[in-house]
């Protein structure tokens, strides 16, 4: 169900499939998949079929490039597009020469406004060291203004509440008193208002009226459907929006909401809300929602946690072994380790491509704690020597993590599995996409210089690979490159869980991938 | 002012957007061709409809080549009847209470309107004569318990909850099983927090809570409602199947149908899953919580903004 427009674009039976150019005739078929895939994520109708159109013009308008498959330029086409549609970037609050400035947050009920008020004050006071007050202007829903209370003693910003006054008196008191305090940035969480609502909407035109407010930011739920639309114009007639939050983006919506809103409103989207946690709120980046729309999966996002996070040394380090074939148990448990310092696995696995919609996904962090009990309970010759793990170690290592005897067989199986292929491939050069140079490319490994963005090299194989060795859950991975047997992220049985886990991939499947392998091997031999 | 009126005059938002679309298609007397169909699947794509916008069109497409459509009341016929055979009425009301007294535990993702429909619910079951009790399960979103508690005083009906956030949820929905089978109430509603389908740590929090009330009460809940937010769009479905994995929903409350938002996703869900809804919210009142009527619902979306109700 989840294939991506990019499998449907790229994949073995697309329609670009041989063909060199981009033609009036055969871009058809592609631009129809395009607006549906915009349709599925929620962009509004008439901009998907706006956008097809420029889409269009820019695919053909940029003639043929060399050494480019027809394929990936449409891509490439639809992804520009796209990013540019969505931005600018690097939108910022905008704050008051003098005085405090005033942040009204807008929305329709349920959208996730408190929260992200108290989100906001987090992140300007521990990012911009600015001195927020929060104002409860929310006098409708029973015990809104004691959630924002309990928020705003959590992250020691104050909040102010005036009992029995009005919204608009409440928000103009507020002002005072964040003046009489001495406090730089007022933030107003408002009502959730439906937009229909004449009344409500009144008080919300009012209130920015009263408060003259520097930002009026509309609060936007990322699972919203083609309504965002209607919503968002309501609220840009009544109020000068100047910026959009999108919440709740830790879910697997895909966010087309995100597109209708830029083009509704012409207001920059600001931040996305990503998680339960008051520091999840994120910047918004194009390039990443892009990706998101259109199920790219959030490369840049994984390229730079990996940047952030990952000692590029020692991941180049361990990735040359796997391909030299001298990898040990020790370097594994080391790629784990930092692997699990970018987040919890599912953030990192939701970052990649294809995986982000796999509807089925159960990995959470029990599995990975289980194969690093594994680990741990063995030796550190073990680990470098596993050759010399008898059926008596196996039993202590076994008993040692708690778990079951085949639980240590499947690891070491795995593991002598993946050095095969690790031998196999560094022979013939790293896999299906990868030649000579994609060898090199992969081995320059996890640098963020961006390289990772191409949507269809294989060069993200290796951080793909890990996932499937730490137990990825089932599901087909779409826009996943062709991953050899063993170094499949969807593979069906995650190293270290239980025999029973069910997996998406029928065991067919892998017998297919190794035919395919065999054959590819056949091929170079002819060469 | 019959239900059917009723609900027709809230959805009328809903049935505005297409039925004075699909007027608009065929002003100037324009024939049915393939253009006109592929614009009215888009017009189906913005109700939410999803991928029974492709089911709707490929079926007039179908009806169009045998020549059995001859203009738009062809059109809205072939629609309605459609849209109605994708709906399942599920049991009347007066099935869902079943037990003595009868769980009913409310999930759904974040905002989507769960702590509102339970006022409104044990608001709807009091006006039946039952009595209602409360639990605030929901410990993780900060004043929940509190909003819960308002709601109850508002209806005067009791309510289990710890005064601490941060309490395990499942140990409070224990508690007021006990507390409903102790004081002999004839239906539990149990609020829990909003999560994200995704996040399953929190959906294995809720499979706990469920296994805990069972433990008390074997046969319970006897009713799992998922709230979905009506302005949600594709991504309902992939809520109601998580949802629907790790507790078994039965049901679906359907929020936020007093705005220009269609609801249009129930179709979609109602295709994957069989799960009937059950109500829908439509106001802000504890009144605006009508039991799911599929040939109202349907006949708000088709019918013409001046059809009567039985067109």
């Amino acid at each position: 169900m989840f294939e991506t427009l990019t499998q449907k674009l790229t994949g073995s039976f697309s329609f670009f499939k041989g063909k060199r150019e981009l033609t009036e005739d055969n871009i058809g078929e592609g631009l129809t998949q395009v607006r549906r895939a915009l349709l599925e994520a929620d962009v509004h109708f008439q901009l998907a079929r706006d956008f097809t159109e420029r889409v269009k013009a820019r695919a053909l308008g940029e003639g043929r490039l060399k050494g480019v498959e027809a394929s990936d330029q449409f891509v490439h086409a639809v992804h520009t597009e796209l990013v540019e549609l969505m931005g600018p970037e690097d939108a910022r609050l905008t704050f008051a020469k003098n005085g405090p400035t005033v942040i009204l947050m807008a929305g329709l009920q349920g959208a996730g406004k408190t929260t992200t008020t108290a989100k906001l004050a987090k992140r300007l006071q521990e990012k911009e060291a600015r001195r927020p007050l929060l104002v409860a202007a929310d006098v409708k829903r029973p015990a809104a203004v004691q959630q924002l209370q309990i928020l705003g003693e959590r992250i020691g910003v104050p909040v102010f509440h005036q009992e029995g006054a009005t919204p608009p008196e409440v928000c103009r008191a507020g002002l005072e008193h964040a003046l009489r305090t001495g406090r730089d940035v007022v933030i107003l969480d408002t009502a959730g208002r439906l937009h229909v609502d004449e009344e409500l909407m009144d008080e919300v035109a009012q209130i920015a009226a009263v408060t003259q407010p520097h930002n009026q930011v509309l609060v936007v739920d990322a699972m919203t459907g083609q309504d965002a639309v209607q919503s968002a114009k309501a609220f840009h007639e009544r109020l000068a929006l100047t910026g959009v939050i999108l919440t709740k983006m830790d879910g697997d919506a895909r966010g087309g909401a995100a597109v209708s809103l830029k083009e509704i409103t012409g207001a920059p989207i600001l931040f996305l809300g990503s998680g339960e946690k008051i520091d999840d709120l994120d910047a918004f980046q194009a390039e990443r929602m892009a990706g998101r729309i259109l199920g790219m999966g959030d490369v840049v996002g994984l390229v730079e946690t990996a940047a952030e996070k990952i000692d590029e040394e020692e991941a180049q380090a361990g990735f040359e072994k796997m391909v030299m074939g001298t990898f040990t148990l020790e370097d594994m448990l080391g790629m784990i380790k930092m692997v699990r310092k970018m987040g919890p696995m599912k953030k990192v696995l939701g970052m990649m491509p294809g995986m982000g919609q796999l509807g089925d996904m159960d990995l959470d962090e029990r599995h990975m704690n289980r194969l690093t009990a594994l680990f741990t309970s063995m030796t550190p010759m073990e680990r470098i020597r596993p050759e010399i793990i008898d059926v008596s170690r196996r039993r202590r290592i076994a008993r040692g993590a708690g778990q079951e005897l085949s639980a240590v067989n499947e690891l070491l199986k795995r593991f002598k599995d993946m050095k095969k292929m690790m031998k196999q491939l560094g022979k013939m050069g790293l896999g299906s996409g990868l030649g000579a140079k994609g060898k090199r490319e992969a081995l320059a490994g996890l640098s963020p210089s961006g390289e990772m963005l191409d949507p269809k090299a294989g060069k993200r194989g290796m951080l793909g690979g890990l996932g499937g060795l730490f137990g990825g859950g089932g599901g087909g991975a779409a826009g996943m490159p062709e991953l050899p047997p063993g170094f499949d992220p969807t593979s069906p049985r995650p190293m270290g869980s239980s025999s029973t886990r069910k997996g998406g991939k029928s065991a067919t499947d892998r017998k297919k991938e190794k035919a395919k392998a065999k054959a590819r091997r056949k091929n170079r031999k002819r060469k | 002012m019959g239900l059917l009126d009723r609900l027709k005059k809230r959805l009328g938002k809903t049935r505005e957007a297409i039925s004075d679309n699909l007027s608009g298609l065929f002003r100037g007397g324009r024939k049915i061709d393939q253009d006109l169909l592929n614009e009215l699947e888009e017009l189906l794509y913005t109700s939410d409809l999803g991928p029974v916008a492709d089911e709707l069109t490929s079926e007039l497409a179908r009806l169009h080549k045998r020549g059995e459509l001859k203009g738009e009341e062809d059109v809205r016929a072939s629609l309605r009847q459609t849209l109605l055979a994708q709906l399942n009425a599920g049991a009347p009301e007066s099935e869902t209470f079943r037990g003595s007294p009868t769980v009913i535990l409310i999930v759904g993702v974040n905002g989507s309107g769960k702590t509102t429909s339970i006022a409104k619910l044990a608001h709807r079951f009091q006006t039946q004569g039952k009595t209602v009790l409360l639990g605030a399960a929901d410990t993780f979103r900060a004043a929940a318990a509190d909003q819960l508690e308002i709601w109850a005083q508002r209806n005067g009906v009791d309510i289990v909850r710890q005064k601490q956030d941060g309490a395990d949820p499942a140990a409070i929905a224990f508690d007021s099983v006990q507390a409903a089978q102790a004081r002999g109430v004839d239906v539990l509603l149990i609020d829990t927090a909003g999560r994200l389908h995704t996040q399953s740590n929190l959906m294995a929090e809720l499979a706990k809570v469920r296994r805990v009330i069972q433990k008390q009460m074997p046969d319970a809940p006897h009713e799992t409602w998922l709230v979905l937010d009506g302005t949600n769009g594709q991504n309902a479905v992939q809520q109601a199947k998580q949802f629907t994995a790790a507790v078994e929903v039965t049901g679906l409350i359907v929020a936020k149908l007093d705005g220009t938002a269609r609801g249009g996703a129930v179709f979609a869900i109602q295709g994957a899953l069989g799960l009937p809804v059950k109500y829908v919210g439509t106001g802000e009142t504890l009144e605006d919580l009508e039991a799911f009527n599929p040939e109202a619902f349907v006949d708000a979306i088709v019918t013409r903004a001046t059809g009567s109700a039985t067109a």
